[in-house]
This record gives structure tokens, C-alpha cells and sequence, in this order.
């Protein structure tokens, strides 16, 4: 049993704060999605969590069974049990993906002997041409491969936690399918998951225990799986501060679930909304 | 400086006024004009960033002498070769020859020595170019004969084992039309303080095929100044590759020119620079004929406290019309102290021409870095991989596959990635 916690995280990029405060749980077997708009700070937390150069923790904290990720380098962090499966994954040129995965088992000693052998099955299982995984770690792939290469990579490496930035995003619907069911039979075998998206149909296939909604670097309702249908069908437009300028069309409250106090809204639009 | 003042080598001492044949009657020449010659200053562009002001050729004595063969290096393993030319300290110690589309002149007397050495430098360079000129004692004529295929390459070394000696080693290739070789030259050094200044010339004739691959393993107290210049000719195509490792300081300048219509040029390097070493190479891509196309690859690491320099040019001649030319530089900066110049430059006098250039100094990409490290490898092993992989990508189609695979090798072990299983 693993629990990640994460708690009132603040960070910033480039001198600009973009989290306000993050609080989240994640434990061995849980799924936890978050959604929110674009820019609303989703892979700014993913990347503060697994410790991107340029992405500053300045409040708050982040562990792994009471061990502090936020003093650890990046690799010690995974080493922890933590993986990323990126929203952009970085092209490493002359570097393949076997070479990669070897080296961190082994760094981990855990035995590469067979990791040739899991990495074909795991890129069979779900659909990644065999053929690149000799090429560099991806160049030249396509978007969609890029995506199964991640899922690849998390399942040899079997991490505890595992943070999937936009997984489904250029996966076409059998890939979709193929990466989640993947990584839900893992979660059966203890894997947690925070899983970053804007669509619903990803969660289809990896149910969500809990969708948290993360708006303007704060995480402003967290409820079961039907949140996030509602949101696919209603857009994230309650949950946004009202703008003067905002399209007049859309409707901005609905039911008993906002948690925005109006009389703020329309004096601050970039005030705290939980406040 | 008057003349009578500048006697390095004993310049003023030597006599080979000889005429008695024509190589030796080139030689008198470029003695003269040695003797007009001053050292180059770092003031002059094609010499900015050098230490050059430092060199001091008095301390250097010339000759012959001879040695053995040491340390192969890095070609070690070539064995299987066309032909072997092993020259030691000046002087030509092995030449074998096993294919027969392969002739070889080393003979100062011979005819094909005289009309071989600057046929096409025919002005030297610079002042180092013309003491090789007037003093090699060991250049190499090779030959590939007209409509042939010579399979296995043609090994050249040249080894320096004197302290306190300057050579001027010497290589001529004459690519006949429609031929194609791979020539294969290691140049290496114990640890000496040696001066040694090459000259390479080479020739393809029409729809003739040549890759030359240098491979450069010299010692930290060495300075050598080479220099290599190719004509290419109609429809031919030429790859010069230079691998370097070594030296004090290592300066090649690169002369590629595209003469005839449908020539094409690829200059490679792939350069690694540790502790005090400068590396300096000056790329000259001359397009002077319609249809040519040129593509210059240069990458390079500098670390401890080394240094490399680049600067490029490309010129398109007026009338040479329809060409591609490329000129690419990058290099990876691995520490504080290492240093490193990029300066790429274009002159176009042709409208009908498409050239780009691109050049960067920098860390290792940091977000290339994260990605290795957040799936569990260590930050100096995810650093050293992403520096191997930004050389095997242009060593894994290198002209000669096993020396882009030795080479990586040498790489690897720099990176301290061989206790890695890669
Ligand atoms: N490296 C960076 N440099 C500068 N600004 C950044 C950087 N990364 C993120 N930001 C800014 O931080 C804010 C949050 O970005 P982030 O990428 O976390 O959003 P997101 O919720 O993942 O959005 P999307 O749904 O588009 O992926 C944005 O305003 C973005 O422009
Ligand atoms: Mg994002």
C-alpha cells in the first residue's frame, strides 16, 4: 500500500505562480482523474511532482509514504515509485527506449535481462509497432505512438504511483482502449494513478474513483465518475470566474454545486474562488 | 622580420635547390616563399580564438627519422585492408598494397609525385600549408584507377613518436573517373611535443566516389595544422569525415569545392574535447559550378577546461546556378570552464540557391535530461546518454561502420558510460 499526498503545493513557472495550493491523495489501487481547462496549471502539477527543470515548488508538500519527493532529484523520485507518462514526450535523439529502460532497471537493481522480451509484449499488448523500439526515444513518432511508448515504458517499469498527462490525447479509439485497459489491469496489481484529462471517454475504459476539477491552479470540487460526465457535457463554465467580455451564451451556474461565491467574481476575476 | 631573421627549421641552412627533379624544384619554390612568410596573428579572422600567437617554431627540429609503429588506436581493428601506408616521423615505414586498382607513389623522384603534390593546392593556404610544401619528406600519391571499385579501404597513418619535432605529412588523392575508395587516415602521437602540419589534396574525377575519414588521436602537447582541400568534379561525389580527439591544439581547415556540375560534398565531424585540448576547424564549402550540392555536418563536445572553434563558409559563385548547400554546428558545452565559438557564414552571388545555416553553443537539453531521469536513471548516466545519443546519430551512418561503432565506443568511455550496457 502506497499513498501519495500532496499538500496546499504552490508552485510557479518562470516567476509566475500557477499553482495555489494542491491538495490531493492518491493510494495504491485508486484512480484519480483531474480536468480542468487549458492552462489551468494540470501538467504544471505533474511536472512540479516529478521534478521538471523551471517548475518551483514554493509552498506546500509532496511525499510518498511520508518521504519528502520535493527534496529528491527526478530519477530518486522515480526510483520511489512515481512515473509520468508526459502530455509532450521529449525527443531524445541516438538514445532507444531499450537502452533507457535497461539502465533504469538496472540503476533500480532490479535485473534487465528480460526487458527486451517485456517490451515486445508490452508493445504488442497494445498495439506499438515492435519496429520502433530500436528507433530514438521519440523521434519521428507520431503522436499516438508517442502515447503507447509512454504506456509501454510504465508497464515494464511497474511503477506504484503513476501520473498520466493527457494519455489519450492523439490516441485513436483502439489505442485509447488498448493503453487503458493496460493500465487498469495494473491498477488490480496495486498501481495508483492520477490521471490528467479532458475527456471523458478515457475514463470509460479506466474508471475513476474521484474527478477532481482544476481551475486556475487550484482544485475547486472533487466528486465521483459522474462529474466528470457532466463536465463533457456542461464544459467547465461554472467553475470559471465570470469575465464582463465572457460569451454571453453560456450559462455560468448550475445546480447547487458551485462553489464560487459571485459577490468576488465580478470584483476580481483572478481572485481565489474557494476564498 | 626580415627573411634572414625567420629560420625555423633552419630554414636559412637548408639547401634544395637541387633541381634535378621536378618535385624537388617545388619545393625550392615553396622555400622561397616560406621565407617571405610571417607566423599568422590571432588578428587575422581565419586565425581568431587561437592561441596561434603562442606557437613557437624554434623549439621544433625537422628531418626523417623514422620509428616504429605504435598504438593503432582507434583503427586498430582495420585490418582487412586495400592497401596500408604506415608513415613514422616522416618517413614512409609500410606500404602494401592488396588491390590492384590501387597504385601508390612515395618515391620522391617519381613522376606522379611531382605532378601529384599541388595539383590542387596549387597556392598553399596559409605559411603551414607552404612548409609542407617545401618540406615533406613522405608524401603519399594514391591512385584509384579509372571505372573501379575499390571494396576495402585504404589505411593511412601517420604516427609521431620525436619530441621536439615538426614533420609535414603529405597526402594526395587522385579519384580516376567513375572509381570509388574509402580512404581510412589515423593520425596519432605518444605524448610529444610535436608540431606536425598536414596537407591533404584530393581529386574526383567525373562520377568518381571517395570518402575520406581522418581520424584524429594526437597528445595533449601536440599542435598540428592541417589542412585539406578537395576538387570535386563533374557528377562526383566526395564525403570527408574527421573524427578528433586529441592534441594541444588541433586546427584542420576544410576546403571543399565543388568544380564540376552535379558535384556533391558531405563534410562531417564529430569532435570531443577534454582536458586543455582546442579543437579549431575552418570549413570552406565553394560552390563554382551549376547543380551542386553541399552538406556540412559538424557536432562536437567540449569539456574539463577545452575548447573548440568553428567557423564556416559557404560561397556560391556566380555562375553556379541550382545549388543546395548546408551548413550545420553544434556543439555541447559539459562543463564551467570548456569553451566553445560557432560562427557560420554565407556568400551568395547567385539567385537560384538554397542554403541555410545553423549553429548553437549549449548544455545538454535539460528537458532531454528529465525524460531519462523520470523513468529512474541517474542524472550523470541520463546526461552521458543524452550525449552518446547526440553523437550516434551521425556515427551510426558513418563511412566506415566500424569506426563510427569504435568511435561511440571512445565516446562512451569519455562519458564513463562503459561499465553501461548499451
Ligand atoms: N515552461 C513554461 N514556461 C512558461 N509558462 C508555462 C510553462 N509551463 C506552463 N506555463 C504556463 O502555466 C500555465 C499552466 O500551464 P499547464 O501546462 O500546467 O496547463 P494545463 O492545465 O496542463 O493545460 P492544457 O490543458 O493545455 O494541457 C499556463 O498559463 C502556461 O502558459
Ligand atoms: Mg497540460
Amino acid at each position: 500500500m502506497v499513498k501519495l499526498v500532496v499538500e496546499g503545493l504552490e508552485a510557479s513557472v518562470g516567476g509566475k505562480q500557477i499553482l495555489r495550493g494542491i491538495n490531493l491523495e492518491v493510494s495504491s489501487g485508486q484512480v484519480h482523474a483531474v480536468m480542468g481547462p487549458n492552462g489551468a496549471g494540470k501538467s504544471t502539477l505533474s511536472n512540479v511532482i516529478m521534478g521538471r527543470p523551471g517548475y518551483v515548488a514554493t509552498a506546500g508538500s509532496v511525499s510518498i509514504d511520508g518521504t519528502d519527493v520535493l527534496s529528491l532529484p527526478t530519477w530518486e523520485r522515480a526510483q520511489l515509485g512515481l512515473f509520468l507518462a508526459m502530455q509532450y514526450p521529449t525527443e531524445v535523439p541516438g538514445v532507444s527506449i531499450r537502452d533507457t529502460l535497461s539502465l533504469a532497471l538496472t540503476s533500480r537493481g532490479i535485473s534487465s535481462e528480460n526487458v527486451v522480451g517485456r517490451l515486445l509484449d508490452e508493445a504488442l499488448a497494445i498495439g506499438l509497432n515492435p519496429e520502433l523500439l530500436d528507433r530514438s526515444l521519440n523521434v519521428d513518432l507520431s503522436g499516438g505512438e508517442k502515447k503507447r511508448n509512454e504506456t509501454a515504458q510504465l508497464a515494464v517499469l511497474q511503477p506504484s504511483i503513476a501520473i498520466l498527462d493527457e494519455l489519450d490525447s492523439g490516441l485513436d479509439i483502439d489505442a485509447l482502449k488498448a493503453c487503458a485497459e493496460r493500465i487498469e489491469a495494473l491498477t488490480k496489481n496495486q498501481l495508483g494513478v492520477l490521471c490528467i484529462t479532458h475527456y471523458h471517454r478515457l475514463l470509460d475504459y479506466l474508471p475513476a474513483d474521484t474527478v477532481h476539477i482544476l481551475v486556475d491552479g487550484k482544485i475547486v470540487e472533487s466528486a465521483g465518475p459522474e462529474l466528470a460526465v457532466e463536465l463533457e457535457a456542461e464544459g467547465y463554465s461554472r467553475f470559471l470566474p465570470d469575465k464582463q467580455d465572457a460569451n454571453d451564451g453560456v450559462s455560468v451556474a448550475i445546480g447547487g454545486l458551485s462553489l464560487l461565491k459571485p459577490s468576488l467574481v465580478d470584483e476580481d476575476p483572478f481572485a481565489d474562488p474557494m476564498a | 622580420m626580415t627573411n634572414t631573421d625567420l629560420t625555423p627549421f633552419n630554414l636559412a641552412e637548408i639547401n634544395v635547390a637541387d633541381d634535378s627533379n621536378a618535385f624537388h624544384k617545388l619545393q625550392y619554390g615553396a622555400l622561397q616563399r616560406a621565407r617571405a612568410l610571417e607566423l599568422p596573428s590571432f588578428e587575422e579572422e581565419v586565425w581568431r580564438y587561437t592561441q596561434i600567437n603562442d606557437l613557437d617554431l624554434s623549439k621544433y627540429s625537422i628531418g626523417a627519422p623514422g620509428g616504429e609503429m605504435q598504438a593503432r588506436g582507434l583503427t586498430a581493428d582495420v585490418v582487412d585492408a586495400a592497401a596500408v601506408l604506415e608513415v613514422v616521423n616522416g618517413e614512409v615505414v609500410t606500404s602494401q598494397i592488396n588491390d590492384p586498382n590501387v597504385s601508390i607513389f612515395t618515391e620522391l623522384d617519381d613522376e606522379n609525385v611531382a605532378s601529384g603534390v599541388g595539383s590542387v593546392m596549387t597556392d598553399a593556404v596559409d605559411i603551414f600549408a607552404e612548409y609542407n610544401h617545401a618540406l615533406s619528406t613522405s608524401p603519399l600519391v594514391i591512385r584509384i584507377a579509372r571505372n573501379s571499385v575499390v571494396e576495402k579501404p585504404i589505411v593511412i597513418r601517420h604516427a609521431t613518436s620525436e619530441t621536439d619535432f615538426a614533420w609535414f605529412p603529405r597526402v594526395v588523392v587522385i579519384a580516376e573517373e567513375n572509381s570509388e575508395a574509402t580512404i581510412l587516415e589515423h593520425q596519432v602521437s605518444t605524448d610529444v611535443e610535436a608540431l606536425i602540419c598536414p596537407v591533404t589534396e584530393i581529386t574526383a574525377g567525373q562520377s568518381a566516389r571517395l570518402k575520406y575519414l581522418t581520424v584524429q588521436e594526437l597528445g595533449p602537447r601536440v599542435w598540428q595544422l592541417a589542412s585539406q582541400i578537395s576538387d570535386i568534379g563533374r557528377d562526383a561525389h566526395v564525403a570527408v569525415s574527421h573524427v578528433a580527439f586529441g592534441g594541444g591544439y588541433a586546427r584542420a581547415r576544410i576546403d571543399t569545392r565543388m568544380v564540376g556540375s552535379g558535384a556533391t560534398g558531405d563534410i562531417g565531424a564529430v569532435y570531443f574535447g577534454r582536458k586543455d585540448t582546442t579543437l579549431d576547424f575552418r570549413t570552406f564549402q565553394k560552390h563554382d559550378a551549376p547543380h551542386t550540392n553541399s552538406n556540412l555536418l559538424f557536432k562536437g563536445a567540449v569539456d574539463d577546461r577545452s575548447r573548440a572553434i568553428y567557423t564556416g563558409m559557404i560561397r556560391i559563385e556566380p555562375d553556379a546556378s541550382d545549388v543546395v548547400a548546408y551548413q550545420t554546428n553544434r556543439n555541447l558545452k559539459l562543463s564551467d570552464e570548456a569553451w566553445a565559438e560557432s560562427v557560420p557564414n554565407l556568400e551568395i552571388e547567385n539567385n537560384d540557391v538554397k542554403c541555410s545555416h545553423a549553429s548553437a553553443v549549449g548544455p545538454v537539453d535539460a528537458d532531454q535530461r528529465f525524460y531519462l531521469e523520470s523513468r529512474g536513471v541517474p542524472s550523470e548516466v541520463a546526461e552521458a546518454l543524452v550525449v552518446r545519443g547526440f553523437f550516434a546519430e551521425v556515427l551510426e551512418d558513418f563511412p566506415i561502420p566500424s569506426i563510427g561503432i569504435k568511435t561511440l565506443e571512445r565516446i562512451s568511455e569519455l562519458l564513463s558510460l562503459e561499465g553501461v550496457s548499451l
